[in-house]
């Protein structure tokens, strides 16, 4: 009873706090956010008055298995259902902003103008979409490489939903136009604060975890996680320390200014791609790309060269975001060297999962989600390969400020995050709940199928159009005059631009098969088809070891 | 460990470790992968020898080559501009109504006057020159502020009512709102649109027309070049040329600004621009000299004013 009270007193607190917010501040967009900062205080406190619960009530909504499991997985279903809902949104809003591109009049005014869809798709498919893949499989994983439950799993609880705050506060935020102007840091300061409380909470359950363990050692997979949950909150906190205009209001100033403030956030942003999109996903992979070919790991000693030479390079990589700027010369020359010596190590990690299906290739042929892994890690090597090359200055005075740019990214965060994510949101549906097998083994040929074409649209579009729009900027005639003007060079690449929107519309339709996979078996059907190969889940062995080994390993 | 076992498929010893089932194996890094890691690591290693590179004290270490981004775009640049200071020098030398005497230097002036313009103008004339609302089509014969070179020369130079610039070119028509009602506004709206065979003349409109507008723009409105007026009898508008565009444009009259550019541009870069301007179509010759040998301002010819029309 006492917990009770003082949970409404605290809950209420949140409550009047808001509402006194809304009624003092100046600034519209603020007090929508206050606003629902206030709605998620009275949820809170209906459903500790009342016996209404909506988790438990959402919980059989989505056929969750009831009940403690083996492992503590609850949190787990919500982060794959929270993946694929923030893909779909983030993937829809990624063609929408890709027709804008195209056709301007699309542009409607102020809500959805590029300006503020633009980071509201940046930040639904890699803080969202990533996101909560990265956080429901690090849940997932951690557990079974340790062979124990969750840490604090109230506060691993919390660390979901409080993210998925953060996303709607994010979210919201754009369509307002409240942003800070710092690429893929958007956020003003409150919800960066909030981010940063929800984020340490996540640190303590994914270590508080892995000190718990019931094995001798730590697997390579959660040295990955650990790399990238400690290395994004540091990235985090000082790319965002800035001082609000007002406590009631959403603008403040950043900290830094002029170049430093450029540098800070290229360091930030190099290292968001590097930490959360490159580290974080290598952990994904190295789970379940041997788990689900049935083989082990190809090298342990090249995981942790690659290991500590990723970490170790990454971090300085950053400069090369501001090649031939107002950065001075030599932090652009150690950017550039840090990021060609990166090479190898990023290789290293398409090596060991590629190489790891050695004595299982046959599963290509077979099985699908192997087949999505392996195009996964080609994306991952191609996109890891030009990304150094980008950051030679010679090429990259072509290339910068071009789409060749973006062609680069989407080759990652299409071919790599995309199809990784989405194998192992197949591997994991069946499995946590508990179900025969997927929906439709068939159903992943044709998301496969769609999401590979969409790609080579996307990629290829814009690697023409980057490298048109490069040379033409740098066109020089006889006379020595330019000869484009740069209305000139859009009105060229407006065939590139429709198709690019053209493939992405191709993923985000693979995407929507997935999607209708994925809830067809959460809804526990089975589609009639023929068998298509696929990795047996063995339940006996999917379990926690209670009894700690006697004795611990050397 | 004790768990150290030969993988069939491979031959390969594992590490004895054990995860959830995944095991490692205990394969060796690759040579290629390795050799290919030391081999950018030299890279670098001589790349910051050469390149500016270690932060030192007070600055940087500059690298063997003596490179800097400054200094390449410096040299860059000086080369471009060695390269075009003959031609420079003798369209700096030239008058301007001079130019077209030369063709061949007359077609380097326009030549870089392409350049700078798509640099500089398009933003609101066009990439083609060709206007856009309340922004004057360049390659019509209709000039507010006259259309020989040295005419167009003094516009690109002082700019349109641009405060900072004493010689801009400045008019204000005032504003007929309040002075005249709304049904007097429409008479002359009717009046300026029968002036190039629009609208159906009125003895009111052509009453009210004599006594507000004639004076600047002339009876038969033929407009006031010297003056910038521009001439009404074309079917060229640059606010638009419906009735209800007209009576706007009477009552509260929108003035377009061009910055002046004699504080971006040299004046050569400004002579090449006015040649390129002058050569899109509509340019017209020197005034006084030329007024029996030149073609004089061509007289509103109705097929190219109904073709600029969508112009503005």
């Amino acid at each position: 009873m006492e917990t009770v009270v003082r949970r409404l007193g605290v809950w209420a607190f949140v409550l009047i706090a808001s509402i006194a917010a809304i009624a003092l501040t100046p600034d519209a967009g603020f007090a929508i956010h206050m606003g629902i900062v206030g709605l998620v205080a009275v949820i809170l406190i209906v459903a500790t008055l009342t016996t209404y619960d909506p988790v438990a009530r959402a919980q059989s909504l989505f056929r969750m298995p009831p009940g403690p499991s083996r492992y503590d997985d609850d949190v787990i279903r919500w982060g794959v259902i929270a993946t694929m809902f923030w893909g779909v949104v983030g993937l829809l809003v990624g063609v929408f902003i890709a027709a804008q591109l195209a056709w301007p009049w699309l542009n409607l005014e102020p809500y959805l103008n590029f300006g503020r869809i633009r980071p509201l798709h940046t930040s639904a498919v890699i803080f969202a979409f990533g996101g909560n893949a990265l956080l429901c499989t690090s849940f997932y994983v951690v557990q079974r490489t340790c062979r124990t439950t969750l840490a604090l799993p109230g506060v691993a609880r919390f660390v979901f939903w409080g993210y998925q705050l953060f996303i709607v506060l994010a979210a919201t935020g754009y369509v307002l136009g409240i942003g800070q102007g710092k690429e893929y840091a958007e956020p003003e300061w409150y919800v960066d604060l909030w981010l940063t409380i929800v984020w340490l909470a996540y640190a303590a359950v994914f270590v508080g975890t892995i000190l718990k363990r019931h094995e001798p050692h730590i697997y390579v997979a959660n040295w990955f996680f650990l790399a990238f949950i400690l290395t994004i909150a540091m990235l985090h906190v000082v790319n965002n320390l800035a001082m609000p205009v007002s406590l009631l209001g959403a603008k403040s100033y950043s900290a830094f200014s002029g170049v430093q403030d450029a540098l800070t956030q290229w360091w930030y942003g190099h290292n968001a791609v590097g930490f959360f999109l490159t580290a974080g996903f290598l952990a994904m992979m190295y789970y379940f790309v041997p788990k689900q070919a049935g083989r082990p790991v190809y090298s342990y000693r090249l995981s942790i060269i690659h290991f500590w030479s990723l970490i170790f390079l990454y971090i300085w990589a950053g400069p090369h975001h501001l090649h031939y700027t107002a950065l001075p010369d030599w932090a652009q020359t150690l950017g550039m060297v840090f990021s060609v010596m990166l090479w190898m190590p990023s290789w290293g990690g398409m090596i060991n999962g590629l190489m790891t299906l050695n004595g299982a290739w046959d599963k290509v042929r077979t099985d699908p989600i192997i087949r999505m892994m392996v195009l996964a890690l080609a994306f991952y090597g191609m996109s890891t390969f030009e990304g150094p090359m980008l950051s030679i200055k010679a090429v990259n005075s072509l290339s910068h400020y071009t789409d060749w740019t973006i062609g680069h990214v989407h080759s990652g965060a299409l071919g790599w995050n995309g199809m990784i994510t989405f194998a192992c949101v197949y591997y994991l549906t069946p499995r946590l709940w508990n179900r025969e097998r997927l929906y439709s083994l068939r159903m992943i040929n044709w998301h496969f199928w769609l999401a590979t074409l969409g790609i080579v649209f996307y990629a290829s579009s814009m690697w023409v159009a980057g490298i048109t729009q490069g040379l033409m900027w740098r066109e020089y005639g006889a006379d020595g005059y330019l000869v484009n003007s740069f209305v000139d060079t859009v009105a060229a690449l407006h065939p590139m631009y429709a198709l690019r929107m053209v493939g992405g519309l191709m993923y985000l339709t693979g995407a929507l098969v997935m999607a209708w996979n994925i809830a067809m078996t959460i809804a526990g059907a089975l589609r009639e088809e023929a068998p298509m190969g696929d990795t047996p889940h063995q339940p006996q062995a999917d379990r926690p070891i209670f009894q700690p080994s006697p004795e611990p390993a050397e | 460990m004790a768990n150290k076992r030969i993988d069939e498929p491979t031959g390969t010893e594992t590490v004895g470790h054990e995860w959830d089932g995944i095991e490692e194996l205990n394969t060796p890094l690759p040579r290629w992968w390795l050799y290919t890691f030391y081999a950018t690591i030299a890279f670098a290693a001589v790349y910051v020898v050469l390149y500016p590179a270690w932060p030192m004290i007070d600055r940087a270490t500059g690298g063997t080559l003596g490179w800097s981004s400054r200094g390449q775009l410096a040299a860059e640049m000086r080369a471009a501009d060695a390269a075009r200071a003959g031609i420079r020098a003798e369209i700096a030398a030239t008058p301007i109504e001079a130019l077209p005497a030369n063709p061949q230097l007359m077609q380097a002036a326009v030549a870089g006057g392409a350049a700078a313009f798509k640099v500089n103008c398009a933003a609101c004339h066009g990439a083609g020159a060709a206007g856009a609302p309340g922004y004057p089509n360049l390659n019509d014969d209709d000039w507010l502020w006259g259309g020989t070179l040295s005419d167009i020369q003094t516009t690109i130079t002082h700019g349109v009512r641009w405060d900072a610039a004493p010689e801009t070119r400045i008019n204000l028509m005032p504003a007929f709102d309040g002075m005249l009602d709304s049904a007097e506004l429409d008479a002359i709206a009717g009046h300026v649109l029968s002036l190039n065979g629009k609208g159906k003349p009125s003895a009111a409109g052509a009453q009210l027309y004599a006594d507000n507008c004639a004076a600047c723009h002339g009876p038969g409105g033929g407009g006031m070049a010297a003056m910038g007026v521009p001439a009404l009898n074309d079917a060229i508008w640059l606010f638009g040329g419906s009735a209800a565009d007209i009576k706007r444009q009477v009552g509260n009259p929108r003035h377009g600004v061009m910055p002046a550019w004699k504080d971006r541009l040299d004046p050569v870069t400004i002579k090449m621009l006015a040649a390129f301007v002058h050569s899109r179509g509509g340019g017209q010759g020197p005034a006084p000299a030329a007024a029996a040998a030149a073609p004089q301002a061509p007289a509103p010819d109705v097929a190219s004013a109904k073709k600029a029309e969508s112009d503005g």
